[in-house]
C-alpha cells in the first residue's frame, strides 16, 4: 500500500514539485498565519524533478502576486486548488513577465533601493529567463532576484 | 514622446525626427519659442557641461531656467523625500531635466510628476542626451546614420557615453571597433545586446594602427584611478592617445569625437586638422536639446 506521506486537504491550496530545500522560503514569502492549517514535506521523491517539497496550506488561495513571486522561487512547481478533497484547479506556475510586488533590485545603486518604492522587473521569458529592472535597466538571471519575505 | 528617459525607449522613427527636429533649429527654420516657459535643471550630481549646454539651450529659446546643484541648498538635507522636492518643483516648472548618480532616478520622477522629465545622466546607467548629440554629430558629419564604421577607444567599462552610443549605432547597423586596456573592456552584458543583434565588433588594445578604417573614431577619457597601481597607467596610457601623426591614412569623411572634458587622450596637435571634431559636437549639444526641449513641451 502506497504510504501518504502528507496528509489530504479539505479546502485550500497546494503547491508541488517546489525544488528540494525552498519549501521555507514560500512559507516566508506566503506570511501564513497561525490560523491556517500548513503541511508540508521536504526532499520527497519525484518523477519528475527527482526531489520535491511539497506544501499544502488549508483555506488559502494565494493572489496573483503571491504566485508570481512562488514562480520566481520555485518556476517549475504547480498550484493546486483543492475543494472538498477534490482537485478543482491545477496548473504549473507561469514565470511572470512582468513583475512589482516582493521583489528587490540586486543593484545597490538602483533608485528603488534608496526610496521607499518597490523595485519592478520586465522579464523576458522567450529562452532562458532574464528579468530587467525598470529603473536602472540592468539585466538578471531570476536566481539573482531577491524575492521579499 | 512625453519624456526622455533611456535611449531604449526611443524608436528609430523618433531619433530620426529629432535630429531632423535638430537640423532645422540649427539652421533657423524651426524657431521655438519658450517665452513664459521654465526649465527646472536639478543636478543632484556636479556637471558644468551638461548644465550649461541645457541652460544655453533654453536661453536660445527665450525661455528661463532655475537651478539646482548639489544637494547642500535643498529639502533634502532637512529630510524631505526625493518624490516631495520632485512634486514641488513641478509646481514651478513646465520641464524637468535631472541629472542623479542614483540610477533609475529620472525613470522615477517621471512616475511622479506630469510635467516632462529629461535624463541628464542617472549614475552609471544612461545619459541619451548625450547619445542624442553624438547621433546628431554623426549624422552631419557623415551624411547618414546607417551602416557605419566607429571605433570606441578608451575606458569603455565604466563610460555611460559609449554604452549608450553602441546601443543607439547598432540600431543603425554599425560596425564596431572597441579599443581599450582590457580590463576597461566593451561589458559583456553590451556584446551580448550587439551579438543578439547580429552587430559586428571586433576588440583591440592600441590606437595607432586601427583607425584607418574607421568613419569616426569615438575618444573618451581613461580616469587614472581606475587603475589600482598608477604605474600600470603610465605603461598603458601611451596606446590610447591619439595624435597628428596616427592620421594620415584616415578616410577622408573621418572624424574624431569625445564628448570633453578632455585630460591628454587627443593630443593639442589634432585640434587644428579637419579631423577633429569635438569642439562642433558640443555645440551641436545646444541644438539637440533644444529640439529635445522643444518636441517635449508640444513643438511638432
Amino acid at each position: 500500500m502506497r504510504q501518504i506521506k502528507v496528509n489530504a486537504i479539505k479546502n485550500g491550496t497546494v503547491i508541488d514539485h517546489i525544488p528540494a530545500g525552498k519549501v521555507l522560503r514560500v512559507i516566508d514569502l506566503l506570511t501564513i498565519t497561525g490560523k491556517n492549517v500548513v503541511m508540508m514535506g521536504m526532499n520527497l521523491s519525484s518523477g519528475k524533478i527527482g526531489k520535491k517539497d511539497i506544501l499544502k496550506i488549508e483555506n488559502r488561495a494565494l493572489s496573483d502576486d503571491e504566485v508570481n513571486s512562488v514562480a520566481l522561487i520555485a518556476p517549475q512547481a504547480s498550484l493546486i486548488i483543492i475543494k472538498d478533497f477534490e482537485v478543482i484547479k491545477k496548473e504549473a506556475l507561469q514565470i511572470p513577465t512582468y513583475i512589482e510586488k516582493n521583489v528587490v533590485c540586486p543593484n545597490v545603486k538602483c533608485i528603488s533601493n534608496e526610496e521607499e518604492i518597490s523595485s519592478k522587473f520586465k522579464i523576458n521569458v522567450d529562452k532562458e529567463p532574464i528579468a530587467r529592472c525598470v529603473y536602472c535597466e540592468k539585466k538578471y538571471k531570476l536566481t539573482e532576484i531577491r524575492v521579499k519575505i | 514622446m512625453k519624456n526622455l528617459i533611456s535611449m531604449r525607449d526611443l524608436t528609430k522613427e523618433e531619433i530620426l525626427h529629432l535630429m531632423e527636429t535638430a537640423s532645422k533649429i540649427e539652421a533657423g527654420k524651426i524657431v521655438p519659442d519658450m517665452t513664459r516657459k521654465v526649465a527646472a535643471l536639478l543636478f543632484f550630481e556636479p556637471s558644468t557641461r551638461t548644465m550649461f549646454s541645457f541652460d544655453t539651450a533654453m536661453k536660445r529659446m527665450n525661455g528661463q531656467t532655475i537651478i539646482m546643484s548639489g544637494t547642500k541648498n535643498t529639502s533634502a538635507k532637512k529630510g524631505e523625500t526625493f518624490a516631495d522636492t520632485l512634486e514641488t518643483i513641478a509646481q514651478y516648472a513646465d520641464i524637468i531635466i535631472m541629472r542623479s548618480p542614483t540610477e533609475g532616478a529620472a525613470r522615477y520622477a517621471s512616475e511622479v510628476v506630469d510635467v516632462p522629465v529629461v535624463n541628464a545622466g542617472d549614475g552609471a546607467n544612461q545619459h541619451p542626451t548625450q547619445a542624442l548629440l553624438d547621433l546628431y554629430s554623426i549624422i552631419k558629419t557623415q551624411g547618414s546614420l546607417e551602416n557605419l564604421k566607429i571605433g570606441l577607444a578608451g575606458d569603455l567599462r565604466f563610460g555611460r557615453t559609449v554604452h549608450s552610443l553602441a546601443q543607439a549605432m547598432a540600431v543603425f547597423g554599425a560596425e564596431f571597433k572597441f579599443i581599450s586596456p582590457s580590463f576597461l573592456e566593451m561589458p559583456q552584458y553590451i556584446k551580448d545586446d550587439l551579438d543578439e543583434m547580429g552587430i559586428k565588433y571586433e576588440e583591440c588594445d592600441d590606437v595607432e594602427g586601427n583607425i584607418d578604417d574607421l568613419d569616426i573614431l569615438y575618444v573618451t577619457r581613461i580616469q587614472r584611478e581606475r587603475f589600482a597601481d598608477p604605474e600600470d597607467y603610465e605603461k598603458v596610457k601611451g596606446s590610447y592617445i591619439l595624435r597628428k601623426n596616427m592620421l594620415t591614412n584616415v578616410k577622408e569623411n573621418f572624424k574624431v569625437m569625445h564628448p570633453l572634458p578632455r585630460v591628454d587622450e587627443i593630443h593639442t596637435d589634432v585640434d587644428d586638422t579637419e579631423f577633429a571634431y569635438y569642439f562642433p559636437q558640443a555645440k551641436n549639444g545646444v541644438y539637440t536639446r533644444e529640439a529635445i526641449i522643444h518636441l517635449l513641451l508640444g513643438g511638432k
